[in-house]
C-alpha cells in the first residue's frame, strides 16, 4: 500500500469503530476476551482439518453484519496483508504430495489441505483481527487492556501513539509529497533523501513531544496519568463471552460439519 | 479578588545556550484586565507567556501571580491560577476523547469524580462543544479543536486565562466565534497575537515587546493607532484602521 | 517480516505471547520506578514518529523494490532498552489491530522479534559497548549496520523457528532459513545506514535533543548479561522440556493428526483427555529433522487399500465436503439476511 493508502485505510477502520450498534456498545473487555479465545480455537486445529473449521465463519458473518462493517473492505483489507502467508504455504502441496483421496477422478494431495487450512485460518484470524478494532474503538481496547491487568505506562504509550498517530501521518505525508513532487523518476527515494526526510519527521517529533509535555505540565501533570472511569459489565456483555465460549467448544470438540454432511448422505440415499 | 493580578518585576531570562530572551520587562495586569501582546516574531512573546504559569523560571527579576511568587516549588500553585492555551491544539489536546482532556486538569487538580464532570460539562457548554465530548481529538475540525483547547483549560477554573496565537487556524467563522466567546469571559485575559483586529476586539490594553523587553504599554485604541511604533516593530496598522 | 496466525500454533503463540507480557512487564516497572516525567510524551509520540517513518519508503539499490525501516534499533539507541521496547510493542499493536499484520496471537511472536533482540540483546551487549559516548559517525555508521542486520538475523531467525515449532507449514528448516536469512540481510543493511543516518544528521542539526533525551532515561539503562541469558536458558527448558515430553508420552501423536483429515476422530481424541491446545504441541514433533512421516501402528493393514494415506476413507471426506458447503451456504444465508434487515432498518 502506498502512503495515502494506508493512512486512508486507517482512518476509514478508525472511523468504523466509533459506530453505534449493538456489536459497538458491547464491552471492549467482553470482545478482547471473546477475539483472543476465537483466536486459539482457530489456530488449535490441526493442519489437515478443514471442514470443521467452516463453521467458524459465523463469528466473523455475524460481526460484519451486526455491525455494519461494509464487506468489500475488509475482505480488501485481508487479502492485502495475505502476500506471507500464502508465499509460506504454497510450499505445502509442493512438498506434500502424500494422495489423500481420490474424490471424483480428481486426485487430492495432503499438501493442497494443509495449505486451503492455513488460508481459511489465515481468513478467520485476520478478519477476527480487523473486526475488532472496527467494532471498538482504540481507546475502548486500550481501557480493556488496562482493566485485564495491563501495565498502566505501556497503555499510556499504546494511547498516545494513536492520538498523535494521524498527526504525524499528515506531518509525513507533507514531507513525502514536497519530496515526490520535486523528484523526477527515482532520484528521490535515494537513501539520502530518505534519511533526511526521517530525520526531519524526528526533529519534528521531538519539538512536539517537548510541546505537549507542556500543556500537560500546564493542567497540572504531575507524573500520573489520571485514572479511567470503570465501566461494569453489563448482563449482555458476559452473555456474549459465555454465548462464544459455549459456540467455540462445541464446534472444536463437536464435528458438527461432518455429522451435517453424513446425515445429508444417509437422507439423500 | 483584587489579588489576581500577575507581575513582572524586571525579569531577566536567558536560555541554556546563553540567548537572551527577557531583558528586564515588568509591568502589573489586575483583577478582570485583557490585554494583548504584540511584537515581531522572535521579539520574546512566547518566552514571556511560558513563564507565566512556570514553565520558564525567570532568570533574575521575579513573576507574581497573586500572592505568590514563582518559584521552583510554588510552579503547581501557580498552574491552578495561571491556564494557558498554546498556539496549536494538536499540542494541547492529548488525551483519546475531548471529555479526557477536558477533565485531565480537573482530575490533576484531585477533584471528585463527580466534581470533575460537573467542570467537564460546563467548560464544554461556554464553548458550545457539549456534543463532542466523545469524539477524539483527530476528529474534530480546526476551529472545534481550538474551542476544546480552550475548554481543557478553563475547566480548571483558572483566574488568568493566557493564549498564543488562539485564532491562528481558524477560518474566519471560527474565529468570529471565538472573539464573541473571548469577550464573554470574566477570567483577566492574556492574548498574544499578531491578528491585530483580534487584540483590537478582545484587549482594552496593549504591551508592545521587542528583542525581551517593553517598549510600550498603553490602552490598544492608542497603540494599535500608532502606525510609527508598529511598523518598528514589524506590524502593521489592524486592517480595521487601515480602511481610513 | 511479521509470524502470520494462520502459521502459528496454540503453544508456540502462547509461549511468546507469555515471555513478551513479561518484558512489557518487567520494562514498565523498569520505567516506573526511573523515568523522567517528559519521558512519557515522547515514548508515545516516538511510536506514532516510528508507525509514520515505516511509511515513508525508498528504493532497494539494485532491486527496484521498494522497503522501509523497522525502527527497533534506532528507538534503542534514542530512548534506552525499556522504553524502545514499550514503543516498539506498542507500534506492532496499533498495526497488528488496524493492518492486522499477521495476526493477534502471532503480536506475541512479532514483539519479541522484534523487540527482544534489539532492545535486550543487541543494544546492550553490541551497540552500546562499541559506540559508547562517541560521536563520531562513521564508527556509530558501522556499529548501527552491524546491530541492525544481527537484531534482524535474530529476529528472522525466530520466525522460522516459530513457524516450524508450530507444523503448520511443510517448509523444510533449510529452505525456510535460506529464504528469510538473506532478504532480511540486506533490508538490515539499509536500515543499519539509515538508522545511523538519521542519527548523526539529529546529532549535527540539534545536538543537545539526543543528550536531554538520555538524561532523562532511567538511570541504569543496560540490563546484565546474565539475566538475558537465564532468561533465553529457561525459555529453551521450557519450550524443549514441553517438546520433548510430549514427543515421548505420545509416540503416536503425528498419527492422530494424520486422521485429522475429516473430523471423525475429534471424539476419539476427546475421549483420550487430550486438550486442543496440546494438539498443537504435537503439530511441533512434525518438524524435528530426522523424524520422517511415517504414521506409525496402522500402516500395514491400511498400505494395501491407500498406499500412502493411511486413514481416509472417501466417504468419510466427502461428507466433510457436504457438510462444509451447507454450513457455509448456511453462514453466508445468515450474513445476507442479517444485512438486508438491517438495511430496511436504517
Amino acid at each position: 500500500m502506498t502512503f495515502d493508502e494506508s493512512y486512508f485505510s486507517i482512518g476509514r477502520l478508525d472511523r468504523l469503530s466509533y459506530q453505534d450498534t449493538f456489536v459497538h456498545r458491547l464491552d471492549p473487555r467482553a470482545k478482547v476476551v471473546s477475539t483472543i479465545l476465537f483466536l486459539f480455537t482457530v489456530i488449535s486445529f490441526p493442519k489437515y482439518e478443514i471442514a470443521a473449521l467452516i463453521p467458524f465463519f459465523l463469528f466473523p458473518v455475524l460481526l460484519t453484519t451486526l455491525g455494519d462493517i461494509p464487506v468489500r473492505f475488509l475482505l480488501k483489507k485481508v487479502v492485502i496483508v495475505s502476500p506471507f502467508a500464502i508465499f509460506i504455504g504454497i510450499f505445502n502441496p509442493l512438498l506434500d504430495t502424500r494422495t489423500v483421496a481420490v474424490i471424483a477422478g480428481v486426485t487430492l494431495s495432503a499438501g493442497w489441505l494443509s495449505f486451503l487450512t492455513i488460508l481459511i485460518k489465515f481468513t478467520l484470524t485476520i478478519s477476527a483481527a480487523l473486526l475488532l478494532i472496527a467494532t471498538t474503538s482504540f481507546p475502548g481496547i486500550c481501557h480493556a487492556l488496562r482493566r485485564l491487568g495491563v501495565p498502566a505506562i505501556f497503555v499510556s504509550q499504546l494511547l498516545f501513539l494513536y492520538r498523535y498517530l494521524f498527526v504525524l501521518m499528515e506531518e509525513a505525508m507533507r514531507l513525502v509529497r514536497a519530496r515526490d513532487m520535486r523528484s523526477f523518476g527515482e532520484h528521490g527515494s535515494g537513501m539520502t533523501i530518505v534519511v533526511r526526510l526521517i530525520g526531519t519527521l524526528f526533529l519534528r517529533t521531538v519539538e512536539r513531544a517537548e510541546r505537549v509535555y507542556s500543556a500537560m505540565l500546564s493542567r497540572g501533570f504531575n507524573g500520573d496519568m489520571p485514572s479511567v472511569k470503570q465501566h461494569s459489565l453489563r448482563p449482555v456483555d458476559v452473555l456474549y463471552v459465555l454465548a462464544t465460549i459455549s459456540f467455540l467448544a462445541i464446534f472444536r470438540f463437536v464435528p458438527i460439519t461432518g455429522l451435517i454432511g453424513s446425515l445429508t448422505q444417509e437422507l439423500s440415499k | 479578588m483584587s489579588h489576581h493580578f500577575v507581575e513582572f518585576k524586571d525579569v531577566l531570562f536567558h536560555y541554556p545556550d546563553g540567548t537572551e530572551a527577557l531583558k528586564g520587562v515588568s509591568f502589573r495586569i489586575t483583577h478582570g484586565e485583557s490585554v494583548g501582546i504584540v511584537g515581531a516574531n522572535g521579539s520574546g512573546k512566547s518566552t514571556l507567556l511560558l513563564h507565566m504559569n512556570g514553565y520558564l523560571l525567570p532568570s533574575s527579576g521575579t513573576v507574581t501571580v497573586g500572592d505568590i511568587e514563582l518559584q521552583k516549588k510554588t510552579r503547581q500553585e501557580v498552574r491552578r491560577k495561571v491556564g494557558i492555551v498554546f498556539q496549536n491544539p494538536d499540542d494541547q489536546l492529548f488525551m483519546p476523547t475531548v471529555f479526557d482532556d477536558v477533565s485531565f486538569g480537573p482530575l490533576n487538580l484531585g477533584m471528585s469524580p463527580e466534581c470533575v464532570q460537573e467542570r467537564v460539562m460546563d467548560a464544554l457548554k461556554t464553548v458550545n462543544c457539549l456534543d463532542l465530548r466523545d469524539k477524539p481529538p483527530h476528529h474534530l475540525s480546526g476551529g472545534q479543536k481550538s474551542a476544546v483547547a480552550i475548554a481543557s483549560v478553563i475547566a480548571m477554573e483558572p483566574d488568568i486565562l493566557v493564549m498564543d496565537e488562539p485564532a491562528a487556524n481558524l477560518d474566519p467563522k471560527s474565529r468570529r466565534s471565538l472573539i464573541t466567546m473571548l469577550k464573554t469571559f470574566v477570567h483577566t485575559k492574556i492574548v498574544a497575537s499578531h491578528d491585530l483586529d483580534l487584540i483590537l476586539d478582545v484587549c482594552q490594553r496593549c504591551i508592545v515587546i521587542r528583542e525581551g523587553a517593553v517598549v510600550a504599554d498603553g490602552p490598544s485604541t492608542e497603540i494599535l493607532s500608532n502606525k510609527t511604533l508598529l511598523e518598528e516593530n514589524n506590524l502593521e496598522l489592524p486592517l480595521s484602521h487601515q480602511r481610513r | 517480516m511479521h509470524m502470520a496466525d494462520a502459521l502459528l500454533s496454540p503453544a508456540v503463540g502462547a509461549t511468546f505471547w507469555a515471555g513478551t507480557l513479561a518484558a512489557i512487564g518487567y520494562s514498565s516497572k523498569k520505567l516506573k520506578e526511573t523515568i523522567d516525567d517528559k519521558m512519557i510524551p515522547l515514548m508515545g509520540v516516538l511510536g506514532a514518529f516510528i508507525f509514520a517513518a515505516q511509511m515513508i519508503n525508498f528504493t532497494i539499490p539494485g532491486t527496484g523494490s521498494s522497503g522501509h525501516i523497522g525502527g527497533g534499533m534506532i528507538l534503542t539507541i534514542i530512548l534506552g532498552p525499556y522504553a524502545a521496547f514499550l514503543a516498539i510493542a506498542s507500534v506492532l499493536t496499533v498495526q497488528g489491530l488496524f493492518f492486522a499484520d499477521g495476526g493477534l496471537l502471532a503480536l506475541g511472536c512479532n514483539i519479541w522479534n522484534m523487540g527482544i533482540y534489539p532492545c535486550f540483546i543487541v543494544y546492550p551487549l553490541l551497540y552500546k559497548p562499541l559506540v559508547g559516548d562517541s560521536k563520531n559517525p562513521g564508527r556509530i555508521l558501522a556499529v548501527s549496520i552491524l546491530s541492525v542486520v544481527i537484531a534482524l538475523q535474530m529476529g528472522a531467525f525466530s520466525v522460522v523457528m516459530e513457524t516450524m515449532l508450530s507444523g503448520k507449514s511443510e517448509l523444510p528448516f533449510g529452505t525456510f532459513v535460506l529464504l528469510m536469512q538473506p532478504i532480511h540481510l540486506a533490508i538490515g543493511i539499509i536500515e543499519g545506514f539509515i538508522t545511523a543516518g538519521v542519527i548523526n544528521y539529529v546529532r549535527s542539526a540539534r545536538p543537545e535533543i539526543l543528550e536531554s533525551i538520555a538524561a532523562s532515561r532511567p538511570l541504569n539503562p543496560s540490563v546484565s548479561v546474565k539475566s538475558i541469558v537465564i532468561a533465553f536458558v529457561i525459555l529453551a527448558v521450557i519450550t524443549g522440556g514441553a517438546l520433548s515430553w510430549f514427543a515421548s508420552t505420545h509416540p503416536d501423536g503425528l498419527e492422530w493428526s494424520i486422521k485429522k483429515v475429516t473430523g471423525k476422530t475429534e471424539l476419539a481424541e476427546h475421549e483420550q483427555g487430550i486438550a486442543p491446545i496440546i494438539k498443537g504441541i504435537q503439530e511441533k514433533t512434525a518438524f524435528l529433522p530426522d523424524y520422517n512421516f511415517k504414521p506409525a501402528g496402522n500402516e500395514p493393514k491400511q498400505e494395501e487399500a491407500n498406499p500412502s494415506w493411511p486413514s481416509v476413507d472417501t466417504g468419510t471426506s466427502v461428507a466433510g465436503i457436504i457438510g462444509a458447503s451447507m454450513v457455509l451456504g448456511f453462514i453466508l444465508l445468515i450474513g445476507v439476511g442479517i444485512r438486508a434487515v438491517r438495511h430496511k432498518h436504517s
